[in-house]
């Protein structure tokens, strides 16, 4: 029993630090005001793209702010346009560590529509 | 056709909100409405891809014809065995009322829209190609591989069927689909069966016109002239 | 009678034995991950043909699996006693064979991961979505039979429940031959006779399967089946193979009689190069007339020759699928009845299919789930079938 106890304190304690340690570090591309509160986002983003794409794809409800290209357009990065292409990019940096693997962009364009230009280049 | 509504997120249960649309949105697609071509054979010809080449260009497309590629349009050259006659017309989905490929899908990805557009649903299609079999027009293609540079406003993936959405997301923008504003002959008219001041409508109430597999009884969205 | 080394040697053999199914079946999810990361462009199947190997190997483990249970609703729905005593190891070739079977469709998805949307999104009026339920139902259904023979106290169970699997299996195998039977536009398919063909063909497969595995099994054992038990069930297996001829001649005959069809008969039978050859060398003779001969020949009545004739049954049976799922794509879908086409999209062409390895490995996989499945059961279960002395009916 004793046992027991040390093995969950020495597998939980730990996990518990971990998890405060470090949180993934994004590019979270242009940023400004998201369409929802960032820390509600975090947490429904999910069941918001799940309910939309039915609306969406099924009834042909679209919506300019609520939509997959529309957070792309802001959160690819302004350095390669894209939301999956590094290891800190928008959606690839928190699902890497969550580890929780996305299909989205098996479909969906990954890239911004019009590439941004940098403003050394103007 | 862009109406407003406000944005409303109410709770009902921790984490979990009932959803409303937010501003900006398109209203649903309607029943009222059936989207249909008539497409003029006697115009179409032979040796031009203006459609097709429109349409891999609206929607990602590779163009290419190996076994393998997509085709959602296609130019069929087809001549009658009695009489010699030869006719060059564009084929693609037909969007059928009754559709044998929405019948046929085992999770009902395959869908007809409230509007008369049969679509695949790619986010329940598990690629089982069933529909392709059904399919009497051959219409549907099987993404074979990895894709990459998918048009934003067109996804399409592996392991997913696709075929001619009458550019669905055009549609609902207020334009045509890219094959119809493209072609240089004019054979392809695109409209609203259901709305009495419509030119396809008052069109089809005027020519001959047919549709192909008429037997199978389908209803097709798409009708033609000259054949 | 078994010395302790002869046991030993046997002990060794089926390890071998369930490692060479291991390798297979290993082979098999190999191409499953190649097919995954890569997409269906490295397999044989396109556009034009849609579905290829792999739905052969599935389709002929499927209908298998289904008519396998004849021998045991031979004996839980009418009363053989031979046949209840082979009940039970026909019920466990069912779910191996199912299994297997379902394992190959199921990995052949372009998007096998998701398998839960099919589970949990279903369309009606789809017969893929019934089957869904079918098959599912039929492990269950299939496994409560088991139980009620193998378990003592549950025996007076085994005629309901070998009366639903009876029914059951009637369905799913009706199932089967709908998948086809409802592609109304395809010359090669949109037939009613293809229900009930499909289901004498699951009797003759199935019964073929059995063979095969019980002459493997008495052997193993060194036990020697009674000659009349032999006989009684080698000529039911040539009752179903006439069957199978009957309806297939059905099948072919009525379609020639449309004008529209002929020139698809024509492709099938006499000029389509690939598919008359499987078709009458492979089915016909090879998987029918052969097997006749070794059936009801005098003389003929010993377990390698209904082994030989079980086993011809079968590769008959994978010609016949063959021919039937890929030959019939292969012909140009007609969409303009009268006219001769041409387009980029295989209009009016005959298409070519060449098999890849992984379509061909991954179909072989899903035989070896089947047979791992059923050698583990028979050796950690009791499946060898328990003959009485006096045979009462």
């Amino acid at each position: 029993m004793r046992a027991l106890v040390i093995l969950m304190l020495c597998l939980f304690i730990p996990a518990a630090w971990a998890a405060e340690a470090y949180a993934p570090v994004l590019d979270i591309g242009k940023g400004g005001q998201c369409v929802r509160d960032p820390h509600w986002m975090r947490e429904n983003h999910m069941h918001l793209l799940r309910h939309l794409r039915d609306e969406t794809v099924r009834k042909g409800i679209r919506s300019d702010q609520d939509s997959l290209k529309n957070c792309v357009e802001c959160h690819a990065s302004v350095t390669d346009n894209s939301v999956i292409a590094r290891d800190d990019s928008f959606c690839v940096g928190c699902h890497r560590f969550e580890a929780v693997k996305i299909d989205c962009f098996e479909c969906h364009a990954s890239k911004r529509k019009q590439a941004l230009v940098k403003k050394d280049e103007q | 056709m862009k109406t407003s509504l406000g944005a409303a997120a109410i709770a009902i249960a921790p984490g979990m909100l009932l959803f409303s649309p937010a501003h900006g949105n398109t209203a649903a697609a309607s029943s009222k409405v059936r989207w249909g071509m008539l497409i003029d054979t006697t115009r179409c010809t032979d040796g031009c891809n203006d459609c097709v080449n429109a349409c891999n260009k609206e929607n990602g497309l590779s163009g290419g014809t190996s076994p393998t590629d997509s085709q959602w349009i296609r130019k069929i050259e087809i001549k009658d065995v009695s009489t010699g006659r030869a006719v060059s017309l564009p084929m693609m989905c037909q969007h059928c009322e009754h559709p044998p490929c929405v019948d046929v899908c085992p999770t009902a990805a395959s869908f007809k829209r409230a509007d008369g557009i049969v679509l695949v649903d790619r986010h329940r299609c598990i690629g089982c190609r069933y529909c392709m079999m059904a399919c009497p027009y051959k219409a549907r293609s099987f993404v074979h591989e990895p894709l990459h540079d998918q048009k934003p406003d067109v996804p399409r993936g592996k392991g997913t069927v696709e075929a001619c959405s009458f550019c669905v997301h055009r549609i609902d923008n207020g334009q045509i689909p890219a094959c119809a504003e493209e072609c240089r002959n004019k054979a392809i008219l695109f409209g609203d069966l259901n709305d009495p001041n419509s030119e396809i409508h008052q069109k089809v109430r005027s020519v001959s016109s047919t549709q192909i597999r008429a037997d199978l009884q389908l209803n097709t969205g798409i009708r033609f002239q000259g054949l | 009678m078994p010395t302790l080394s002869s046991l030993r040697l046997k002990n060794f053999y089926f390890y071998v034995l369930l490692a060479a199914g291991g390798l297979v079946a290993l082979a098999g999810l190999y191409a499953v991950h190649m097919m995954e990361s890569h997409g269906h462009i490295i397999t044989g199947m396109n556009n034009q043909i849609v579905w290829g190997m792999p739905h052969v190997f599935a389709i002929f483990l499927i209908v298998a699996a289904s008519g396998v249970l004849n021998v045991a609703s031979i004996g839980s729905v009418f009363g053989k006693a031979i046949y209840k005593a082979r009940a039970p190891l026909a019920g466990l070739l069912s779910i191996a064979m199912l299994a297997g079977g379902l394992a190959v469709l199921m990995l052949d998805l372009g998007r096998p991961e998701r398998l839960m949307v099919a589970a949990t999104n279903y369309n009606l009026t789809s017969v893929f979505a019934w089957n869904v339920v079918l098959y599912s139902g039929m492990f269950s259904l299939t496994a409560i039979y088991l139980w009620t023979m193998m378990e003592r106290r549950m025996n007076p169970w085994s005629k309901p429940a070998g009366l639903a699997v009876f029914a059951w299996r009637f369905i799913l195998t009706t199932g089967t031959g709908l998948i086809f039977a409802f592609l109304t536009a395809r010359q090669a398919y949109g037939s009613a006779l293809l229900p009930p063909m499909f289901i004498v063909l699951s009797f003759a497969w199935g019964l073929a399967v059995f063979h095969v595995v019980q002459t493997v099994i008495y052997a193993w054992n060194e036990k020697a089946l009674d000659p009349e038990i032999l006989r009684r069930k080698k000529n039911l297996l040539g009752v179903f193979v006439i069957g199978s001829l009957y309806l297939v001649g059905a099948y072919h005959l009525t379609n020639l009689y449309f004008a529209h069809e002929a020139a698809f008969e024509r492709f099938i039978l006499l000029d389509g190069g690939i598919f008359p050859s499987l078709f009458w060398w492979g089915y016909i003779v090879v998987g029918s007339v052969v097997p006749l001969l070794l059936i009801y020949l005098p003389g003929m009545n010993k377990p390698k020759w209904v082994m030989t004739a079980s086993l011809l049954v079968i590769l008959g049976a994978f010609a016949l699928l063959y021919v039937f799922i890929i030959g019939g794509q292969a012909y140009p879908l007609d969409i303009f009845p009268g006219y001769q086409v041409s387009s980029t999209f295989a209009d009016g062409q005959i298409a070519t299919y060449q098999p890849s390895l992984y379509e061909i490995l991954l179909g072989f996989g899903g035989l070896a789930i089947a047979f791992i499945i059923t050698t583990v059961s028979v050796r950690v279960l009791n499946f060898m079938p328990q003959d009485k002395s006096y045979i009462a009916d």
